[in-house]
């Protein structure tokens, strides 16, 4: 959804072009023609998300297992001392997040959450934003709603924060003047480079990227696009982030997640 | 065509077919030494002839980071007639040996799958050494697209 | 070391050939990369996986830079007998990870 006036859209036509890209300028994805970033991958990388014995990031989601039920903090008290079995506490708690936070009075991503516990519940230091740790039982946590829908965004509190991500995403930044809808509201599935873009559903985070050869979360796959667009990406763990995270969520409302997921 | 260019046409075909039927791992476009040597240094100086082996990679490939390769030798498998080693190398990586594989008469089929880093499009060559002491060979010639947005 | 991901099925009629996947975490740090400081990252990989059989090594593997980080490993095993399939990683540091999977052959 671009709201520009006709020149801005000419400028932007003629950038896109640079790039190889037809200015098509579609609205909103309808709800129909919404597609995983998985349906756009190779048959091989979709066969290795599909194998949890070969899928890099299930190495992953075993060590968040392991640290979920380890003692931490001056509290000595692991995560399932508290919240059981993630298998049962755990299950659908990913598809709503980031949710609102009446404390902060503003919606916190899943790794906040797991953070602010960590501070608040263990009384241990949190983890380093995108630590081996926090990736860890981020992603132990999103397996566990595997399948289910996303729900993000019911909580009307978080409106006013929903309409802040929206903004964010519609608005064109860096030396290439590109907004995130640019390129994945109206020219997915065309190409850039060798890759084809997506849509930009955050359905499988953490999640393993070939290109990292690691698991990274989202906050980090939207550091790479704005350096990609020559943009001063905001710092991990901002409220920025948080809102398109937010916003991202919301807008993949109803597809299944897919943690851990793999991307190209 | 005059008589002689037909003659040395008819050679190079023989010569042609003669390197195709005893081929060998020395394909039509330049191999960089350093592969050549690499096998060179596994087969010993023996010959080294097409067939058996069968190479699948994606012809195709997303991110040269990790590229799923199988490789699968005919043979029966048993303690006399069985795969000894299967070894794969490249042709642009900085080094030209990829992996080695050894197996043995109780793995009861010669299948093997890995996943690779390849740094540019490139030929990719596996080598299986049967009991015998006869190699066999399959390539396979991979393109890889990078991803647009490069990390920094 | 390291974390482990291997997929051995429990049980196998006998003499049947049963896919054996191995996946591991590790960097395999090509020792060919540029770290921050412009320096070359030193190389450290897994260089060598072996997979024994009721104590017979039955499959065994070198591995090289341009084997992809999260070193994954699939080949086959004919199921003779009931017992312990045991696989060993060791990396340039000489660090080794064992792990075992158990078979029950019928």
């Amino acid at each position: 959804m671009i709201r520009l006036p006709p020149r801005t859209r000419w400028g932007a036509a003629a950038g896109l072009m640079v790039l190889g890209l037809s200015p098509a300028f579609a609205a909103e994805i309808p709800l129909a023609e919404r597609r995983s970033g998985f349906d756009f991958m190779s048959r091989d990388s979709q066969a290795l998300q599909h194998d949890d014995t070969a899928n890099p990031g299930m190495l992953l989601v075993l060590d968040g297992e392991m640290l979920w039920n380890s003692m931490a903090g001056a509290a000595g008290r692991s995560c399932a001392d508290c919240h059981g079995a993630a298998l049962v506490s755990m299950k659908g708690v990913a598809a709503r997040y980031p949710a609102y936070n009446a404390e902060h009075r503003r919606p916190i991503d899943l790794q906040g959450r797991i953070n602010l516990c960590r501070e608040v519940k263990q009384n241990a230091t949190p983890f380093a934003w995108e630590s081996p740790e926090l990736l860890a039982l981020a992603a132990y946590v999103a397996h566990q709603s595997r399948g289910m829908p996303i729900t993000a965004g019911e909580d009307p509190r978080l409106q006013p924060f929903i309409e802040r991500g929206r903004a964010l995403y519609e608005q064109r930044q860096g030396q290439l003047n590109f907004s995130c809808a640019n390129c994945h509201d109206d020219n997915w599935g065309q190409k850039l480079g060798g890759s084809v873009i997506p849509q930009a559903h955050p359905t499988g985070y953490p999640l393993y990227r070939l290109e990292w050869q690691a698991v990274g979360s989202l906050q980090r796959r939207l550091r790479n696009c704005m350096t990609g667009v020559r943009a001063e990406p905001y710092p991990l763990g901002s409220p920025e982030f948080v809102d398109l995270e937010l916003f991202l969520m919301f807008r993949a409302w109803g597809m299944p997640i897919e943690t851990p997921a793999v991307r190209p | 065509m005059t008589q002689s260019s037909r003659e040395a046409g008819a050679t190079r075909r023989k010569m042609l077919a003669g390197a195709l039927s005893v081929l060998v791992v020395r394909p039509a476009r330049a191999t960089p030494e350093s592969m050549a040597a690499a096998i060179q240094a596994f087969v010993g100086g023996v010959e080294v002839r097409k067939g058996r082996v069968a190479l699948d990679a994606p012809p195709l490939v997303e991110n040269g980071n990790s590229v799923p390769i199988k490789v699968t030798v005919e043979s029966p498998m048993t303690s006399q007639n069985f795969v000894r080693t299967v070894a794969i190398f490249n042709e642009k990586n900085p080094q030209p040996n990829v992996a080695t594989f050894h197996l043995s008469p109780h793995c009861g089929r010669a299948m093997v799958s890995t996943r690779i880093r390849l740094g540019d499009s490139q030929n990719i060559v596996a080598i299986a050494q049967l009991s015998d002491g006869t190699f066999w060979s399959d390539t396979a010639e991979l393109i890889v697209t990078l991803p647009a947005c490069a990390e920094t | 070391m390291a974390r482990v991901l291997i997929n051995v099925p429990p049980t196998a009629k006998r003499g049947q050939i049963i896919e054996i996947k191995a996946l591991i975490s590790h960097p395999m740090e090509t020792g060919f990369r540029t770290g921050p400081d412009g320096n070359l990252v030193p190389r450290n990989i897994i260089k060598r996986f072996t997979c024994n059989y009721n104590g017979e090594e039955i499959f065994s593997a070198d591995l090289f830079p341009a084997i992809a980080a999260n070193p994954f490993l699939s080949f086959m095993v004919a199921a003779t007998e009931t017992g312990l399939i045991a696989f060993q990683w060791i990396d340039d540091q000489d660090q080794v990870q064992l792990e075992t999977a158990k078979i029950t052959v019928e």
